[in-house]
């Protein structure tokens, strides 16, 4: 809203990815970086729901397939940095760290936890992603077409 | 967005909401009683009464519509990270906030379908004094009769007509409460 | 009329407790943990999902634990508990074409770029039972096969090919709020997006049946499979007190494309027409059930005769497709109901009296 593009654009990606990493693995990383500092909740780690949407024929009008359950949390750091997270599933000390890691990369520690977390992160997003396509790729078929049926 | 706007929910949600809802039913139940209702810090101009309504009653399915000088960046960025409520025109709100003057005229409001009576408009009145005196209540949930310091009482006996349709309204002043549903008559 | 019961609840809770015993069997087999469901049963934790209409694997894997492997009871459980949570919002519509697919194939559309990739499929397996899994051992490590260059390309939607002559229909592109079962009550007439959300937490047994009438000739409508995959989308939602969108995570999705003949009508061009099925999870039959029903409830706005089918009788088809609402009304009649049945037994006796004191005036109805 008031952040000027190139900062919410970075947000963005950020938080993605913060909520995209498996269970513990924001925490872990976190933790190796730097010791956690002191914050106050604005919405304490809380369980809801979102509705998922689809569209019609995957391009057409849009429609409710179902809901997901995330987890949400504000906070803000003692020196008044706010931090958000958004993320699928029950997992609030996952939402808890996503939000401090969210706060702490608008203060000077921002570089060590981009190289120390999200970088981290986003390789090991490439790996999973690359080995999961891999293996579908394995049964990847071709079919020899034998004799053209008469229809 | 405002750090400030973050604050004013409620401290322990699930039972300040519990108890919120307790103190609404109560209202609705008992027209005319007053009861207090306190825990949200709303921004101004809501009264601590009207913040406690939105958070336990408004969510990102009921639409409202925020009235006169009730409609602001701050109190719009509170509702928004508190509830997730939209902010809408008249005719489409669930609930609305407002001055007595700024919510009129009130036809701008639904009153519900004879299908879905329910699928009115809930009218947060913020008064400036609320009081057991003045206008003479009475119907369902009051034995006899009873009064409440209303702004007036031709629109209450005009919406009385519709029902079973028509708006239900709450009245909010301070930390203290006092709610009109349809079913109420008023002279 | 309905007569208020109390007491039994020394009785409910000694059947509570057994209920409990039996539920963890035999002590001496070791007990099943929620992650072992959810890694090891994930196609009923998907089906419980799916048909729950909440995604949250070990939520559903901690369900059907607890319903003994009912799954019907589990997603009672599911659905129970999805109403106490508080909805944070809508994601932004899923962009399946931008699917990371583990499988994607075609029946109609042999070249496809991208290629037909079978994933992990049941599809071509012998249907043999076999004994090596009752072995209970770890399957020896198998060398993972060489990974082929350039692995993930993109797979682009198989309608777009087949559409360059525009001989298939184009969905119309929207923006409106969709309409929400689980928000307010089902009302006809239902649009196309109310309608598939209804398919897509329907019964799967119930959608599969009536998938299966269309082909046999109930509304036929000739389907063909344009396109089936299953594959994760990233999912992302309009954060209110951000003022933008972010990712929150990834879900797995089942989505299926039918292909179907269409001659034309008043309304509409000859022309492919199109189902479409789209799931929660690895739930391909699901999928493919839906698509059919999906198109055979289209018969309205194509223009097509209303051939009486009971897949074309969208009140049918919608009011009895939830199996939460259509067990909780089975059941609920061995609860009991012992007024209704003394006055059931007063009528009977009084019809009886009645038939017995008046003989002749009853033969002369009948003939």
């Amino acid at each position: 809203m008031e952040e000027p593009n190139a900062e919410t654009a970075a947000r963005k990606v950020r938080m993605g990815r913060l909520a995209k990493a498996p269970e513990g693995r924001v925490a872990a990383l976190l933790d190796a970086c730097l010791d956690r500092p002191g914050f106050d909740w604005l919405r304490a780690p809380e369980i809801g729901s979102v509705m998922v949407r689809g569209r019609a024929g995957g391009t057409g009008q849009p429609f409710n397939l179902g809901e997901v359950t995330v987890t949400r949390c504000a906070l803000r750091l003692a020196s008044g940095e706010v931090g958000h997270a958004y993320l699928k599933g029950r997992r609030k000390a996952d939402a808890e760290a996503a939000a401090l890691v969210d706060a702490l990369m608008q203060t000077d520690a921002a570089a060590r936890l981009q190289s120390g977390v999200l970088e981290v992160l986003e390789d090991e997003a490439r790996t999973a992603r690359a080995s999961r396509a891999a293996r579908a790729a394995t049964t990847k078929v071709d079919f020899f077409t034998m004799v053209r049926g008469e229809d | 967005m405002q750090a400030h706007t973050l604050e004013g929910g409620f401290a322990a949600p699930p039972r300040e909401a519990a108890q919120a809802f307790r103190s609404l039913m109560e209202a609705m139940a008992r027209p005319g009683t007053i009861h207090a209702l306190a825990g949200a810090s709303p921004p101004a101009p809501l009264s601590p009464a009207a913040g406690a309504v939105l958070l336990t009653l408004v969510d990102g399915t009921t639409p409202v519509h925020l009235a006169g000088a009730a409609d602001c960046a701050e109190v719009r960025q509170w509702l928004a990270f508190h509830t997730g409520a939209p902010v809408v025109g008249p005719a489409e709100a669930a609930f609305a906030l407002g001055t007595w003057e700024a919510l009129a005229p009130l036809d701008r409001f639904a009153l519900g379908t004879p299908e879905y009576p329910d699928r009115s408009a809930t009218l947060i009145v913020e008064l400036p004094h609320l009081a057991a005196e003045g206008a003479v209540l009475s119907g369902p949930g009051i034995e006899t009769t009873a009064a409440l310091s209303l702004p007036e009482t031709r629109a209450f006996s005009e919406n009385r007509r519709h029902y079973p349709l028509g708006r239900d309204f709450l009245f909010t002043c301070g930390a203290r409460l006092a709610a009109l549903p349809r079913s109420t008559e008023v002279r | 009329m309905y007569v208020a019961v109390k007491g039994g609840e020394r009785a409910i809770d000694n059947a509570h407790d057994w209920l409990a015993e039996e539920r963890r069997g035999d002590p001496s087999v070791a007990e099943l943990s929620v992650a072992q469901i959810r890694e090891q049963l994930a196609l009923a934790v998907n089906r419980v999902m799916a048909e729950g209409s909440l995604q949250d694997a070990d939520l559903a894997a901690l369900a059907i634990k607890q319903a003994r492997g009912d799954l019907i009871e589990a997603i009672f459980l599911i659905r129970a508990y999805r109403t106490t949570l508080p909805r944070f919002g809508a994601t932004e519509a899923v962009d399946t074409g931008a699917m990371a697919c583990d499988r994607r194939i075609s029946a109609t559309f042999k070249d496809l770029p991208g290629g037909q990739v079978l994933g992990p499929t049941f599809d071509y397996t012998h249907r043999l039972i076999d004994f090596a899994l009752a072995a209970e051992g770890t399957p020896p490590e198998q060398p993972g096969p060489e990974a082929p260059e350039g692995a993930e390309q993109p797979m682009p939607r198989v309608m777009e090919f087949l559409n360059r002559e525009g001989l298939i229909e184009t969905p119309e592109p929207g923006e409106e709020t969709p309409r929400d079962v689980t928000r307010e009550p089902l009302e006809l007439p239902a649009d196309r997006a109310l309608r598939l959300q209804v398919l897509s937490r329907a019964d799967e047994g119930f959608l599969l049946s009536l998938a299966y009438s269309t082909q046999r000739g109930y509304a036929r409508n000739h389907p063909f499979v344009g396109e089936l995959r299953i594959g994760t989308v990233p999912l992302e939602m309009e954060v209110p007190e951000l003022g933008f969108s972010v990712e929150i995570g990834e879900i797995a999705l089942t989505e299926c494309e039918t292909v179907n003949q269409f001659t034309g009508s008043k309304s509409e061009p000859p022309q492919f027409t199109r189902g479409y099925g789209l799931v929660f999870g690895q739930s391909e039959r699901k999928a493919i059930s839906m698509a059919l029903v999906d198109r055979a409830l289209r018969w309205e706005e194509l223009g097509e005769d209303d051939q009486g089918a009971p897949a074309q009788d969208t009140e049918f088809v919608l009011y009895h497709a939830d199996n939460i609402q259509a067990t909780g009304f089975l059941e609920h009649i061995k609860l009991p109901h012992y007024v209704d049945f003394q006055s059931e037994l007063e009528l009977v006796r009084k019809l009886r009296r009645e038939s017995a004191t008046r003989p002749a005036r009853e033969a002369e109805e009948c003939a």
